[in-house]
């Protein structure tokens, strides 16, 4: 009991919670915005990849970071057109297209990457962002080490949050695309185009959930990998039905998560003689298929969800 | 009660309007003005073309042929862009759909604000919003809770939702297809007030419908269409019920007739049923049909009459009480029910009636599936569905492409013909019929009628379960009314009064509504 209570009172341990939620972050809110608007984006998964790679492989040719960030998201955004194209004006089942656009979009980012380095055996390294170092800040007890730890695309995840809970709550835009996401005959009838709103939050989404990949390889770390989204975007779509769809509870769940993350790497190095490893590798997921348990129950589908809108078709 | 008159110019006008769907003409060269203070009904049955029209005006369809012209600021017609909703927003078109078109995860005023604004813009003025909604809905009386979940408002209040988003928009013209389908009498009272108050502030309304009492009472002109034709565009004054049902369908209607039958005994008898159902629970209910009977149960939906027909179809058992056919106890297995000689015809047809995936013949066929007529060692006759098939569409006259047309695909009527086909051919001992024409065409409520009058004369009990009066008063020799899941005690349906029994209806007690 000691031991957790120490693993949970340190620093150390919310600032690993925050960086590992921070990916996640990006992803939940790019899933949400496109499910609010009522389209499934199982393509997360892949433009996490394709994020990862293109925002990285344009520093290594010599972008800035704040470009290769911009560059990820504008890969993502392609993707995100692809999956409105063949989801909105033809309709085709969201689930078969977006998993078509993760392995299309991981296996073009493979290519792209082997086109590029044809012999190396371990990737070249960029300099990543580095932790943002608030003079005065970064210097209070605990929370200066957690909060101020972490590099500016962190702060970017937490505007993002407050930046699409304003959009979607508090803007006539963000009124259309709830409104689509629940009726979009609604929409239709109020003069509004269902096919610019959907495919617009389509591809805004997708630009977020780009960044989240983007995260990996320009802060968390400093190369692609293969394999290196690893189950992150399929985190993100559990996660925000956790969230109800909601900016500020995919936070906490994004936060929530990484926290088990976090905890469940330090309490491997406390107990991992008895334990095997692999257990606690499972932990994250196990507690987030529990919490999604919990709160999937009252779980409040946008009602359009999954439905293709045809015009003059009831 | 404005007349159109020259003096007053049409507010929208449609001229020469086509409309073709592949070789079906869903519209032929119609001409129609529409004038300002004026209550216009748009009368047809289903499949006349009356919502391909108003799609048209609306801009949810192109017309191949014509055009619609609407006056600009000074009064004179200019052509509205076709194809396009958000024009017709412009000039002042409201449409209220059948099916509403409100997003239910958003409050009324956000329904309503919906659109209004520019989409990227930082804010919005909600106040301003406000100001000019309670200034319309002071002047149109229709009032509702504007900070409510749309999906906690009744069916009642989203409609005035709906008209409100229309006048927000400051409408010149206001088209409501089928606005009294899913309302309470007493809600389509209150909207036909409104609707006439808005028209006596200059507003034009039209109103779809294929309900003829509605239509006369509350209407100034009534315009028919049938086949895709304008075939009548008359001030409401000089028609009646019997020559509008005969230029809506086209041939002379005769009205339900019910001769005298032999009674025979008590066929259907409930004792003292209770259930515990919530909303739609039972209360120590008990009736008895006898043969050759029709009995009329009277109530606005949701007042147990669902309960009751599952009871009597097998499909739960009572809590308390019995339920007898022909003497024998009723069991609660609906295969044991069919075999009992008991006819259903559900309330929803589309959902309870048939399969929709299945064709006509199986449709037709899948009560009787085990008997020996369809089925050997385990394996389908098919030819015997088909043939039973072939008979029963020419019998009943079920208009499909053949027996293995998807049943799904049929209009209601026609699926309607199918559960008619199937459970009444049998000669059943009990019928029980939930709502058996709602939404039907006159044309084929008038044939469902017909079934359960033949039905009747071959000595079978029938319980009428019903919200419409009209088919109550024509079908049933007594009536009963149920509210909140008590049954009233049955009278000869010619010492009723239709007054009374709608008072009933609305929970009053017999004797003042007396």
């Amino acid at each position: 009991m000691i031991d957790i209570l120490d693993i949970l009172l340190t620093a150390n341990f919310w600032a690993a919670a925050i960086r590992i939620a921070t990916p996640l972050i990006f992803g939940v809110l790019g899933a949400l915005v496109c499910e609010r608007a009522g389209v499934l984006n199982l393509g997360i998964e892949g433009i996490f990849t394709a994020g990862a790679m293109a925002g990285w492989m344009a520093v290594w040719l010599g972008a800035d970071l704040w470009t290769g960030v911009a560059v990820a998201a504008g890969t993502g955004a392609a993707f995100g057109l692809l999956h409105a194209i063949l989801t909105v004006p033809f309709g085709l089942s969201q689930h078969v297209s977006g998993l078509g656009i993760t392995l299309f979009a991981t296996s073009a980012s493979y290519y792209a990457y082997r086109t590029a380095l044809p012999d190396v055996s371990s990737p070249p390294r960029i300099t990543p962002f580095q932790p943002l170092d608030v003079d005065g800040l970064s210097d209070l007890p605990f929370i200066g080490p957690a909060l101020f730890q972490q590099t500016p695309l962190t702060f970017l995840a937490i505007g993002l949050v407050l930046l699409v809970a304003v959009l979607l709550n508090r803007t006539p835009l963000g009124l259309a695309i709830r409104a689509v996401g629940d009726n979009p005959s609604a929409v239709e009838a109020q003069g509004l185009s269902v096919m610019k709103l959907r495919t617009g939050a389509i591809m805004f989404g997708s630009a977020l959930m780009a960044l989240g990949g983007a995260f990996l390889t320009m802060s968390a770390f400093d190369a692609f990998f293969f394999g290196m989204v690893n189950g992150r975007g399929w985190i993100c779509i559990a996660l925000t039905v956790f969230a109800s769809w909601r900016p500020g509870k995919a936070l906490i769940g994004a936060l929530l998560f990484g926290a088990f993350d976090a905890f469940q790497v330090r309490l491997q190095t406390e107990v991992g003689a008895v334990v095997p490893g692999q257990v606690f590798l499972m932990l994250p997921y196990l507690l987030s298929i529990v919490a999604l348990v919990v709160a999937a129950r009252g779980a409040d589908y946008p009602r359009a969800l999954l439905k293709p809108y045809f015009k003059g078709q009831r | 009660m404005s007349e159109p008159s020259a003096e007053v110019p049409a507010v929208l006008s449609l001229s020469g309007i086509t409309k073709r769907f592949g070789d079906l003409v869903a519209n032929q060269t119609i001409d129609l003005d529409f004038f300002p203070g004026e209550v216009v009904a748009l009368l047809g049955e289903n499949g006349a073309g009356k919502t391909t029209l108003m799609n048209i005006l609306f801009g949810h369809y192109v017309a191949d042929e014509g055009s619609v012209r609407i006056a600009d600021h000074e009064g004179k017609l200019v052509p509205l862009e076709q194809g396009s909703p958000n024009a017709a927003l412009k000039a002042g078109i409201g449409m209220v759909h059948q099916h509403f078109t409100l997003a239910e995860n958003l409050t009324g005023l956000e329904n309503i604000l919906l659109g209004t604004q520019t989409l990227f813009s930082p804010g919005w003025q909600r106040g301003r919003a406000r100001r000019k909604l309670a200034e319309v809905m002071k002047q149109s009386g229709l009032e509702v809770d504007l900070d409510c979940r749309v999906s906690r408002l009744t069916v009642g209040e989203k409609q005035r939702v709906e008209i409100l988003k229309a006048l927000y928009r400051d409408a010149r013209v206001l088209v409501l297809d089928e606005p009294t389908a899913v309302l309470t009498p007493q809600e389509s009272e209150s909207l036909f007030r409104t609707l006439r108050a808005l028209a006596a502030n200059g507003l034009s309304v039209v109103f779809i419908s294929h309900k003829m009492a509605e239509v006369l009472s509350a209407s100034d002109r009534i315009a028919v269409l049938r086949g895709g034709q304008l075939v009548a565009d008359l001030p409401t004054r000089v028609c009646d019920r019997h020559m509008l049902a005969d230029i809506m369908v086209g041939r002379h209607i005769e009205p339900d007739e019910r001769l005298p039958s032999k009674e025979g005994a008590p066929l259907l008898i409930l004792k003292d049923i209770s259930t515990d159902d919530g909303r739609n629970a039972l209360h120590d209910l008990s009736l008895s049909v006898r043969g050759g009977e029709i009995l009329g149960i009277a109530g606005i939906s949701g007042n147990g009459q669902a309960t009751l027909a599952r009871l009597i179809s097998g499909l739960e058992p009572p809590k308390s009480g019995t339920i007898e056919i022909d003497g024998k106890r009723l069991p609660a297995d609906p295969r044991k029910v069919m075999a009992a000689g008991i006819a259903r015809i559900p309330e929803d047809r589309h959902r309870d009636g048939i399969v929709g995936a299945m064709t006509v013949a199986e449709n037709l066929a899948i009560e009787a599936i085990r008997s020996p007529a369809f089925q050997r060692l385990g394996f389908l006759k098919f030819s015997a569905m088909a043939s039973r098939a072939t008979e029963a569409i020419e019998a009943y006259d079920i208009r499909c492409p053949g027996p293995d047309a998807t049943a799904r695909l049929l209009s209601g009527g026609n699926i309607q013909k199918i559960v008619l086909a199937r459970t009444l051919d049998g000669d059943p001992k009990v019928v029980i019929a939930a709502q058996p024409a709602r939404g039907l065409d006159i044309g084929a409520a008038e044939d469902v009628h017909q079934r359960l009058l033949a039905a009747r004369a071959r000595g079978a009990a029938i319980l009428l379960i019903s919200e419409d009066l009209d088919e109550l008063f024509a079908l049933s020799d007594r009536i009963a009314v149920i509210h909140r899941g008590r049954l009233s005690e049955p009278q000869q349906t010619e010492a009723l009064d239709r007054a009374a029994v709608g008072l009933m209806m609305a929970g009053h007690a017999p004797g003042e509504a007396a």
